[in-house]
């Protein structure tokens, strides 16, 4: 009785969760537009995709400036973290924290228009350079708090031990400290890399006319109605997004299978 | 000393990205734009003219502005009509959240049950939405629910004549839900995971009922949890903006939406900065408030059970 009754309290969770996702895909293969139910099976806004300029130069936009933006914020998060976990005055670090932890506190909304403010203020055109520049911002924070754990993980002796030896710091650094936070460091990139994709609120608020990532494109497609062709992107999208999550979770799953372990899959 | 050459890049960041753009938020939400201020003067030949505080002498008023300093914008934001937005907006959260926290609580409860497979399956099921473009999950809503959307033509060829209007405010809502829920599943899961099968065992062995064995050990321990989900899933609702645009076709405009268009339509920086601020204390009061209940956050590490 009680197995049923959790059985079907999730049946209906996923039916909630994905009837839309489920029926938003089968429509993308409507040959017909939304008039009439069904027009036939085709792959017509497939075809339509491809050859919309705007949603071809939104996507590479997106992903030119999610592996920048990935790319620059972990350089500037990591060296900041190995910094705040080398500072000595405690204070001044707590505050520093605090203080970088604001935009991930704050509500998105409040950040992008601060940006805007300071890029109005300093005179600069809203575009790429703005776009990129507030990516790289927002994604510090969450790169910091992937690497911090992993630095206060590592022995603190080893890379004195390794000075001792006679390894210049940054020999150290590089043999002895790197490749022990490298994962924190790895999971950082990807943190920003997916939160620099899915990006709508603030990039919407620091990006100039002509310039748009996949969001803010979706937003003014959206807007004007329902379009087969967004049916389409959305399905592309899901597939995307769930061949890589098996990919990553594959791993997790055949050792669960072994022994219970308790993670979470991202 | 090392860490302050591998600080300065992020030490920049902090100024440049954090610090200043907060600093012109709140400047621009203390100030107006006026007209610069300036004197009517009379010439010696009998004509009008106007000096600015500089000098200089035109024949026509200045139509220079500059900022300065008032609490106008925050006036402003105590009219009838934005507080009856922001009271919306709150509400829209709130009940978001309520909602939230009915339809995730059992489903954290289901999923870490003793014996309850497929565990892991589920659990990236209810999470993988989240990794699809927030927009993307608005806009499978909205062509379900518009006027010309999918439940209306079934409807329509089921032999309705009228389409059902079912954007609005309810919408709004269910698009939050959804948005959100996973939000509100993950912290509640992973404390619940926690939380040793065997003291429930030993409860009902010494004679407590399920529902006892519920207010007593499993409730307690999930609070941490609760709180949690709650800040994630209000943080992100009373300020959702988009969400209103797409499903509530501009009937139910919240706090975001307002914000937006001060930076679009109505080009008032000064009093959208003056509403941000607004949110901006709200959110943070918000989560201090829910921090202090966390009974984790008083450094009490155990969640007392009896």
């Amino acid at each position: 009785m009680m197995r049923l009754l959790k059985r079907s309290y999730m049946s209906l969770i996923m039916l909630f969760l994905y009837a839309p996702i489920v029926l938003l895909i089968v429509f993308s293969f409507n040959a017909g537009r939304s008039r009439g139910l069904w027009g036939g099976f085709s792959l017509h806004w497939y075809a339509e995709l491809l050859r919309d300029q705007q949603i071809l130069t939104a996507l590479r936009n997106t992903l030119v400036i999610g592996l920048s933006a990935a790319a620059i914020s972990t350089v500037i998060g990591g060296l900041g973290a190995i910094g705040l976990y080398q500072l000595r005055r405690k204070g001044l670090r707590q505050a520093m924290l605090s203080l970088a932890n604001l935009p991930m506190l704050n509500s998105e909304i409040v950040t992008g228009v601060s940006l805007l403010m300071l890029y109005a203020a300093m005179r600069m055109e809203l575009g790429f350079v703005t776009l990129l520049l507030s990516h790289v911002a927002f994604c510090i924070p969450y790169v910091v708090l992937s690497v911090l754990p992993k630095l206060r993980q590592l022995d603190p002796h080893l890379a004195e031990a390794a000075q001792d030896l006679g390894a210049t710091p940054f020999k150290a650094f590089c043999r002895v400290i790197l490749p022990d936070i490298m994962p924190g460091v790895f999971s950082g990139f990807l943190l920003a890399f997916t939160l620099s994709i899915d990006d709508f609120v603030i990039s919407l608020f620091t990006t100039g006319p002509g310039v748009t990532n996949l969001s803010i494109t979706i937003f003014s497609m959206a807007r004007r109605g329902i379009s087969p062709k967004l049916n389409a992107l959305s399905a592309v999208i899901f597939v995307v997004v769930l061949t890589l999550l098996i990919i990553i979770n594959l791993p997790n799953f055949k050792q669960q299978n072994k022994k219970t372990r308790k993670e979470i899959p991202i | 000393m090392r860490s302050r050459g591998l600080l300065l890049p992020f030490g920049l960041w902090l100024v440049i990205f954090i610090l200043i753009p907060l600093g012109l938020v709140v400047y621009y939400g203390v100030t107006v734009e006026a007209p610069v201020p300036y004197t009517q003067i009379e010439l010696a030949d009998g004509t009008v003219a106007y000096q600015l505080e500089d000098g200089t002498v035109s024949q026509w008023p200045p139509h220079q502005t500059q900022a300065s300093f008032s609490l106008d914008n925050f006036r402003r934001l105590a009219d009838e009509m934005y507080l009856r937005l922001l009271w919306r907006s709150l509400y829209i959260a709130f009940v978001t959240t309520v909602i939230c926290l009915l339809l995730g609580y059992p489903i954290s409860m289901i999923l870490t049950s003793k014996g309850f497979k497929h565990r892991n399956l589920l659990l990236m099921l209810i999470i993988l939405p989240m990794w699809m473009n927030f927009l993307l999950r608005t806009y499978a809503w909205m062509s379900l629910l518009e006027k010309t959307g999918l439940i209306n033509q079934l409807l329509m060829a089921l032999g309705r004549e009228r389409p059902i209007i079912f954007l609005g405010e309810g919408a709004v809502i269910l698009g939050m839900v959804y948005n959100f829920l996973p939000f509100m599943v993950l912290p509640l899961y992973s404390v619940m995971e926690k939380i040793d099968h065997s003291q429930l065992d030993a409860a009902a062995d010494l004679g407590a009922n399920p529902r006892k064995a519920f207010w007593r050990i499993t409730l307690p321990f999930s609070l941490p949890g609760v709180l949690e989900g709650i800040t994630m899933v209000f943080v992100p609702s009373v300020t959702a903006f988009v969400i209103s645009q797409l499903l509530g076709s501009g009937k139910v405009p919240l706090v975001g939406d307002i914000i937006h268009q001060q930076f679009t339509r109505a080009n008032d920086w000064h009093f959208g900065a003056a509403m941000s601020l607004l949110v901006m204390v709200i959110v943070l009061a918000f989560m201090y408030a829910i921090n202090r209940a966390d009974p984790e956050e008083k450094g009490q590490k155990e969640v007392r059970i009896w």
